[in-house]
Parts: C-alpha cells; sequence; structure tokens
C-alpha cells in the first residue's frame, strides 16, 4: 500500500531579520506587562497585538476571541547584534574556514573542485573544517589568517604569536557579523549551506521575535496575583537591559560600560533560547528556581516531543494501588466503587435500548452499592450539548432522551477495561479484563496474574483504562483479553499461573498418598461446582475416601494425557518411575494423576507443563478456567493444613552443630596449609595463572564447598515438614542455598567474583594482621543468619550486598534506554499478509515473520508442533 | 598477493546475482518495487567476491535457526560516503 504523499526533502533554515519583522504584528519596547487596572500596556510583552488569553478580550490583530485567536509574534529591536547560541558551533567553523579579511573560503578554486567533484552520482559533496589547513595564508588577497578560539557559552577571539608574546582580540558580536556577511554564496553552497534560506549572519541576531502571549500565557493565583510565566519574565530582562544599552550607546556612555552592557544583553539572549548551557550560570527565579526558557521547553522526557507528543496523558483512566484477590477469576479485575462511577462508557441511544438507557438515566450518578445497578453522569444531544445528570433533573432528562442520543453510563460487572502496569516491557503490561465493581479503594487482581505484569503487592500502582468504541471493545476482547494471553511470545509457554502459595499448596495437596473424608473433598473443590463425585477410592468402616491424587484431577479435562518429572525431580542415574522417593514422576493417563506431585513445572507461571498442554489441546478459555481452578483448589489446600515459617524452623539439633562447625573448622585449616605452601613458594600454578590467583581460586573452591557442606547439613536435619524445605523443593520460593545461608553458613562474600581485597593498607579491616590471608580476613563468613554475624563479617556482609545493588541500579537504566530505542526503531514494522515483515513504507525487513514465519506465541516453546504432547496422548505412555 | 574469497567461509551465507527474470518474478510475488528491497553495498565484501553491480538483485540462502533454511533478496547499491 503506497503512502498518499510521499517527503521529497525537508530544508532546514534560519529566521532572517526581515523575515522576523515582516511577521511580527507590534514592535514591543515596554519590559511592563499590565497596568494598574490590570489592562495590558500598549507595545508591553503584553500587548493585545500579541494575543489575548483573558476571556472577553478581542485581538487586535485578528478581531477573535481568547478561544479562537492563534497569537501573534512581536519583535524587539536589539542595541547591538548578539549571538544565538544554538549556532555557536556553525559560527565557530565558519570563522575558521573563511579568510578574516575577505571572508573568502580559505581554499582555492581548483582545491574546492578536488573535494567536492569526487562523487558524481551521489549529488555534490560538503567541505568539512578537516578539508582547510589551519593558519594559513589566504589564497585570494594574501591576508596571513588566525587561529580563532571559541569558549562557552559564546566568546570568540582571534589569537596569533607576536614574537614571543601571544595576543589575544575579542570578536564582538557585531565584528563576527560583519565577517559572515561577506562570506559570499558559491562558497557558502560549497559547505552545505543554502544561502537562500539560511544567510549565516542570520544566526547573529539583530532583531528577536516575541512569542506570542498564547505561549507564554500569565496565571492568576488564588490570591489573585498575577504570575507570568517563566519566558515573559526573561523577555522582560532582555528588553529592560536593551533600553538601558540604547540610553548609555545615544549618550555616548564609555566603551567599558557599552561593553558590559554588551555582555549583560548577550547573557540574557543567551539564556531566553538555553538556560543549560555549559560555562554560564542558570538565570533564575525570585525563589532560586532556574527558569525554564525555550530548550528547556523541547528537551528531555517531560519535553515537547518526548513528554506531549509521544506520550500523553489521556482521559478515560483511573490509577491506583493494587492487591490481591485469589477469589476473582484471573479474567477480572475488581474496581472500586468511587471508579466505576466515575468512568463512564457511551451508549448510543436505540429504539432497542431505550428502556435500558432510561434506567442508567433515573438511577442517576451516585450508586451507592457495589450490586446496584449502574447509573449515569452524562446525557449528549445530537448537537453534541453534554448535560450532567444530578438529582435533580433525572425525570426530566430520562423523558427527553430518544434514539440518537447517547447517554454515558456508569462501569458496571463484566464491562471490558484494558490494565496496565508500568514499565511496560512486553505486549502482556496491558491485558484486558472484565470488570467487577468491588468494596474498598483498591484494584484487584488475581496473584496469578502478577507474573506478566511484573507486580507485586507492597505499594504497586496500576493503570486502568475504559475502551469508548464498540470497536475497540471488541478489540480489547478478542486479542488483549488475559486468556489469549496466557502464552508469552518471549518463549511459546505460559507466562500465567501459579505462584508462591499456588505452588507449595498443590504440592502440599498431591505429594505423596493421602485420604480426605467427603466433607474435605468438598471444601477442597467448592469452586469447581461439580456435579457429582467420582466413586471413592477407598472405603473404611462404611466411610468413603478419596485420595489426594483423585482430589486434583477433577480439576484436569478428562481426557488428557502426559508424562514428565517434576521440578522435584533429582534426576537420578536410574529413573525408578512411579517408584520414585520423592514422587516426582508425573504420570496423567486419561485426566487421573496415577502418580508424581503436583509443583511449579506442572502448574507454576514460566513452565507449567499442564497449563501449557491444556492450552494446546483444549483452547484458552479451558485454560483460564484451570488456572482458576487451580489456584482456588492450591488456596484450598494450603488453608486446610495451614503453612508458616518462624525463627524455630531453623534450629539444627547439637550434632548437627557441632558437623558444621567441624567441617568450617577442617576448611580453615585447609586454607592455612594452602597458604604455608604458597608463601614457601611451593604451589604449583594452574595454567595461565599466577601462583597468587592459584591460591586465590583454591581458597575460593575451598570454602565454596566447605559452605555446600554444611547445607548438606542442615538439609539432612530439615525435611518436607520444613515450610522452607517444602517451598524450596516445589520451587514456589526460595532454594536450598537460602535454607543453607540461614540454618548452616553463609558463607563468602565477594566483590566482582573475588574475595574481598579492598580496604586498607595490606589488610581488609583494622581487626586483622597486614598480609593475613585467612578465611576471615577476607569475607568469609562463618555464622548463619539464625546465629547472627560478627561486626566484621557483617561488614563483609554490607561490601558484598552493596555491589549486587549497584547492578541492579545500573542495569535497569541502561536496559531502559536500549528497550526505549528498540522501540523507536521498530514501533510501526508489521506482518503484512504475505508473511513479509514491512515498514510503513512497504519495505521489507524480513521475507517472512522469523524466517519461518510463526507466532512464537502460538508456538510450543517454540516449536511449530508438539510433538510430544501428541505423541503421549495417542499412545498414553510417556514419549 | 592472496586473496580469500569469502565466500568459502562456513560463516558466510551463499549469495548468487539473480537473472532478470527472476527478479521480475520476485517483484510480483511479493508486490515490490526495487526500493522496498533491503540493500547491501557494492563493495561489501560478499557482493564483491560475486563481481555484483549496482543495482542487482542478490538471493541470499542461509541457514536459519527457525525454519531450516531462510532465502532473502537484497539489492546491490553505492555505499553513499560518510
Ligand atoms: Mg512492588
Ligand atoms: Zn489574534
Ligand atoms: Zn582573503
Ligand atoms: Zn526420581
Amino acid at each position: 500500500m503506497p503512502s498518499p504523499k510521499r517527503i521529497g526533502k525537508i530544508e532546514f533554515g534560519l529566521f532572517s531579520p526581515k523575515e522576523i519583522r515582516k511577521m511580527s504584528v507590534r514592535k514591543i519596547i515596554w519590559a511592563d506587562t499590565y497596568d494598574e487596572d490590570g489592562f495590558p500596556y500598549p507595545q508591553g510583552l503584553m500587548d493585545l497585538n500579541l494575543g489575548v488569553i483573558d476571556p472577553g478580550l478581542r485581538c487586535k490583530t485578528c478581531d477573535q476571541k481568547a478561544a479562537d485567536c492563534p497569537g501573534h509574534f512581536g519583535h524587539i529591536e536589539l542595541a547591538k547584534p548578539v549571538i544565538h547560541v544554538g549556532y555557536t558551533r556553525l559560527i565557530r567553523k565558519l570563522l575558521r574556514v573563511t579568510c578574516r579579511n575577505c571572508s573568502r573560503l580559505l581554499l582555492p578554486p581548483t582545491e574546492i573542485e578536488k573535494v567536492l567533484s569526487t562523487d558524481e552520482e551521489s549529488g555534490p559533496d560538503v567541505l568539512t573544517e578537516k578539508d582547510i589547513k589551519k593558519e594559513q595564508i589566504c589564497p585570494h588577497c594574501a591576508e596571513q589568517q588566525y587561529k580563532i578560539n571559541f569558549e562557552k557559552p559564546t566568546t570568540f577571539s582571534e589569537v596569533w604569536m607576536e614574537g614571543n608574546r601571544k595576543m589575544e582580540h575579542k570578536l564582538t558580536p557585531a565584528d563576527i557579523r560583519a565577517r559572515l556577511e561577506k562570506i559570499p554564496d558559491e562558497d557558502l553552497r560549497a559547505l552545505g549551506i543554502n544561502p537562500v534560506v539560511a544567510r549565516p549572519e542570520w544566526t547573529i541576531l539583530t532583531v528577536l521575535p516575541v512569542p506570542p502571549v498564547t505561549m507564554r500565557p500569565s496565571i492568576i493565583l488564588e490570591n489573585g496575583q498575577r504570575s507570568e510565566d517563566d519566558l515573559t519574565h526573561k523577555l522582560v530582562d532582555i528588553i529592560r537591559i536593551n533600553q538601558r544599552f540604547k540610553e548609555n550607546q545615544d549618550a555616548g556612555a564609555p566603551q567599558l560600560i557599552i561593553e558590559d552592557l554588551w555582555e549583560l544583553l548577550q547573557y540574557h539572549v543567551t539564556t531566553y533560547l538555553d538556560n543549560e548551557v555549559a560555562g554560564c550560570p542558570p538565570a533564575r527565579h525570585r525563589s532560586g528556581r532556574p527558569l525554564k526558557t525555550l530548550s528547556q521547553r523541547l528537551k528531555g522526557k517531560e519535553g515537547r516531543f518526548r513528554g506531549s507528543l509521544s506520550g500523553k496523558r489521556v482521559n478515560f483512566s483511573a490509577r491506583t494501588v493494587i492487591s490481591p484477590d485469589p477469589n476473582i477469576s484471573v479474567r477480572e479485575v475488581g474496581i472500586p466503587l468511587a471508579c466505576a462511577n466515575e468512568m463512564t462508557i457511551p451508549v448510543r441511544v436505540t429504539p432497542f435500548n431505550i428502556t435500558e438507557v432510561r434506567e442508567f438515566i433515573m438511577n442517576g450518578p451516585d450508586r451507592k452499592d457495589v450490586n446496584a445497578p449502574c447509573g449515569a453522569n452524562y446525557v449528549i444531544r445530537p448537537d453534541n450539548r453534554r448535560i450532567r445528570l444530578s438529582e435533580t433533573n433525572l425525570q426530566t432528562v430520562s423523558e427527553m432522551v430518544e434514539p440518537g442520543w447517547t447517554v454515558e453510563r456508569q462501569l458496571r460487572d463484566t464491562d471490558v477495561v484494558l490494565f496496565n502496569r508500568q514499565p511496560s516491557l512486553h505486549r502482556m503490561s496491558i491485558m484486558a479484563h472484565q470488570t467487577k465493581v468491588m468494596q474498598g479503594k483498591t484494584f484487584r487482581l488475581n496473584p496469578a496474574v502478577c507474573p506478566p505484569y511484573n507486580a507485586d503487592f507492597d505499594g504497586d500502582e496500576m493503570n486502568l483504562h475504559v475502551p469508548q468504541t464498540e470497536e475497540a471493545m471488541a478489540e480489547a476482547h478478542i486479542l488483549l483479553a488475559v486468556q489469549e494471553n496466557i502464552l508469552s511470545p518471549r518463549f511459546g509457554g505460559p507466562i500465567i499461573g501459579g505462584i508462591h502459595d499456588h505452588v507449595s499448596g498443590i504440592f502440599m495437596l498431591t505429594h505423596g498418598l493421602r485420604w480426605f473424608p467427603k466433607r474435605d473433598v468438598l471444601y477442597l473443590l467448592e469452586a469447581r461446582n461439580l456435579p457429582r463425585l467420582p466413586p471413592p477410592g477407598r472405603e473404611e468402616e462404611g466411610i468413603p475416601y478419596w485420595s489426594n491424587k483423585q482430589v486434583f484431577s477433577l480439576i484436569l479435562p478428562s481426557d488428557l494425557n502426559m508424562v514428565f518429572r517434576a521440578s522435584s525431580c533429582q534426576n537420578c542415574p536410574q529413573c525408578k518411575e512411579e517408584s520414585c522417593d520423592r514422587d516426582a514422576y508425573v504420570k496423567i493417563i486419561d485426566g487421573l494423576l496415577h502418580s508424581g506431585t503436583i509443583d511449579k513445572k506442572s502448574i507454576g507461571a514460566f513452565d507449567g507443563q499442564i497449563l501449557h498442554r491444556i492450552i494446546r489441546q483444549y483452547g484458552m478459555r479451558r485454560s483460564a478456567d484451570f488456572i482458576d481452578d487451580m489456584t482456588k483448589l492450591a488456596i484450598r489446600s494450603i488453608m486446610l493444613d495451614g503453612f508458616s515459617f518462624g525463627i524455630d524452623d531453623e534450629d539444627l539439633s547439637k550434632t548437627e552443630y557441632g558437623q558444621i562447625r567441624e567441617v568450617l573448622d577442617t576448611a580453615a585449616n585447609d586454607v592455612r596449609t594452602r597458604i604455608k605452601i604458597y608463601e614457601e613458594g611451593a604451589l604449583e600454578p594452574m595454567p595461565g595463572r599466577t601462583e597468587e590467583e592459584t591460591l586465590e581460586m583454591q581458597i575460593m573452591q575451598v570454602m565454596g564447598k566447605a559452605r555446600d557442606r554444611t547445607g548438606e547439613i542442615a538439609g539432612r536435619h530439615l525435611g518436607l515438614e520444613n515450610s522452607a524445605v517444602v517451598m524450596a523443593v516445589s520451587g514456589a520460593r526460595g532454594s536450598m542455598l537460602n535454607l543453607t545461608q540461614m540454618a548452616g553458613c553463609i558463607g563468602q562474600q565477594s566483590v566482582r567474583g573475588e574475595r574481598i581485597m579492598r580496604g586498607y593498607d595490606e589488610r581488609t579491616l583494622p581487626h586483622f594482621k597486614r598480609r593475613d590471608r585467612g578465611a576471615e580476613a577476607h569475607g568469609f563468613i562463618k555464622n548463619s543468619y539464625k546465629s547472627g554475624l560478627s561486626p566484621t563479617e557483617f561488614f563483609f556482609h554490607a561490601i558484598g550486598g552493596r555491589e549486587g545493588l549497584v547492578d541492579t541500579a545500573v542495569r535497569t537504566s541502561q536496559s531502559g534506554y536500549l528497550q526505549r530505542r528498540m522501540i523507536n526503531a521498530l514501533q510501526d514494522l508489521k506482518v503484512a499478509y504475505d508473511g513479509t515483515v514491512r515498514t510503513t513504507g512497504g519495505r521489507i525487513i524480513q521475507f517472512l515473520y522469523g524466517e519461518d514465519g510463526t507466532d512464537p506465541a502460538k508456538s510450543s516453546y517454540g516449536n511449530p508442533v508438539d510433538v510430544k504432547g501428541i505423541v503421549e496422548s495417542v499412545l498414553k505412555e510417556e514419549s | 598477493m592472496s586473496t580469500i574469497n569469502v565466500l568459502d567461509h562456513v560463516m558466510v551465507p551463499e549469495h548468487k546475482i539473480m537473472s532478470e527474470e527472476d527478479v521480475q518474478a520476485l517483484f510480483s510475488r511479493y508486490h515490490l518495487t526495487s526500493d522496498q528491497l533491503p540493500k547491501i553495498f557494492h563493495d561489501d565484501p560478499a557482493a564483491k567476491a560475486i563481481k555484483a553491480k549496482i543495482g542487482d538483485v542478490i538471493r541470499i540462502v542461509r541457514f536459519s535457526q527457525t525454519a531450516g533454511i531462510a532465502e532473502s533478496y537484497r539489492l546491490v547499491i553505492k555505499r553513499p560516503k560518510k
């Protein structure tokens, strides 16, 4: 599809003084803004010709009211020319490449020809500073050239040697302007400047445009005082100095005073254009706040480009703190009543919905209860006039509405909204949820959708947007709904799934073999809403019992077949399959869990295998239902037994403490012997390493092993009755290493992968002897978090911990910038119907998307076909 | 001076100049004009090795992680200065 118009070229030019005067509607000569009556001064900065901001007044230029007048430029005649800070580099370049006498290019015509004519096809080339030798003699008038010195922000001077003395002469803006004026047009063309639109002398300002008042409106404070815009403040300064300058000039003031005033005028014009120039103190407000001048309005995150054009604030959005609610579906989002009352959806009135719409209006804007039917806040007439609904006009308005009108009704349950958490790093950062109006003041979401948003509940806030048209709602529902985004395009697996307690809960439910009486089974499966229970697995004294595996099977599709190994599998060399010691061999035949423990590998976010299989075989809707059933079952399972962790869960017995001490002492002794060997010079260095490096590596290794040994000792004592072990084994949270550090020994602290070496002269802390290479002196922590750290250990721990903090801080800022560049480069590429990836201009980026044309979100971990899944469901055994 | 042919290197995919008919077929298959093709500079080592001229279209056949074999086409253009 060709774009309707193609941009041939873009031309950048400068305003000439003539153009500035031509577009100006008024010459501004007074620094004052308003008189005592609050009326704008004629020829002042708020002159009525420059446009109007006060309602009621009319513009003297276009005779329109404040709302319609676009504003008009004025101008200030400067007493003497000043440099435009934005062009100092161009000015420097031009001064350096042209003659100080005749202003011709410092290159004979033949040489110019040579540089320019190297390329025939791609058009004429451009001369640069590098093509011209410094401090030479002019080839046209034989004038000796001087070096041009540039000092930030706007000072130019000539430097030359007279005998042994260094001479310096400052160039005034007027001098520079005179030199630039004389540069011939042909020479400018050779430099890549089009003299028709940008004569270089126009970079030296002789007349200053005064922007319309509409872009620097004054605001009225609460106390009735006028407060002027920063730009106006700066313009006042410029006019004041300009006025004084003129008076002094006319009175024939001494050169010194003139120069001072000239510099002051230059300072004010410079800071008016850019208040963050290097080498120039920023102009400040009376309060000490730096002024926001022209350049500051455009630059940076909050500037016009990134802040107002690439990103804007929007209507129909809400933001508040989030909190968890495991009882709502992953597809839902809980919305506070106050929020739902404020946010609206336009409903066009038709003969078919007019009775319903009348009810909305009659319910009014003030819904009191979450279960009450929704009301309406506004009614829009066919002529686009809005009527605000209030208790007083409900009856009249509801009688007035007829087809053709629009009613803005409040949010109610099952509306489609977009839900978002920043930073929006991938597409699952914005998903469509169904609303559920709730009590309270926070957005509620099911913890299973935390992973895609990367949300937690330590004060996180999220945004919510309400689509306003039927098309937008349909698009949100079809493309952005939570169930459509369970599979991540990043790795082709589920990104929504059980977390934390879901995993612990389902692990505790399904591990080993347990029997539940009917009461417990019904409690566990209350949310599943089963029509009937399957026959019990066992009967004892006439009481029926169901097994834990049976209970879990009830949330599975009835013809699911899969075999895999759980997170808790230890990868034994010879797998014992069904008779695994850890019950890690998961076997599901015809929707019945025969063996194995369900844990992170089965239902967790990122690698939930069962989840993944259900999506591929039964679709998104069924899998969203499964997530809801699974999370509810898991939460009930964990509540059935209770689950907690306390300080005494880290306790070991006397034997273990003795063993740990022994292991650490042996390791410390081992290190001491190795140090001795090294000091005697008998250490055999490893290939490519010095002796010292070898010793360091050996010490790290010995102490690392010792730490792991303490972990094993602690692990022997702590079994599945320990909550931390359950969490680590099931993959819910934490690892055996965390447990080792809590109960056994924290181990070596390191900076950049090495033992801690920094600190004092030849030692890390004054507590140690100089040149001590022992384990304690370089950051080995013998203690556990339970036993507590010694002062030196605590210090080393802080050193090691800080590295991690610095790393994260640096990484996030760097990856954020990379992400922004990537987004800007790729933002409007799309996959065309022929499978090619193209830019908006139809230019090809890839001939087939991803080279295989596969949507990774519809793939099975990147593969177009899930062979293992198909084989398993046909053979009903491991493939 | 002995020169090595970059095309012999294992990391360099196959480059072939396409015939006029093949180029026309390509353009009609993808509804393309030549300026919508990806580009390759005339002095690219691979382009030089097959003696491609400005305006030629080169077919590049790569081994692909995802697809096994992936074809791509590039228009030879003059390298702009700087
Ligand atoms: Mg947080
Ligand atoms: Zn106007
Ligand atoms: Zn000259
Ligand atoms: Zn096993």
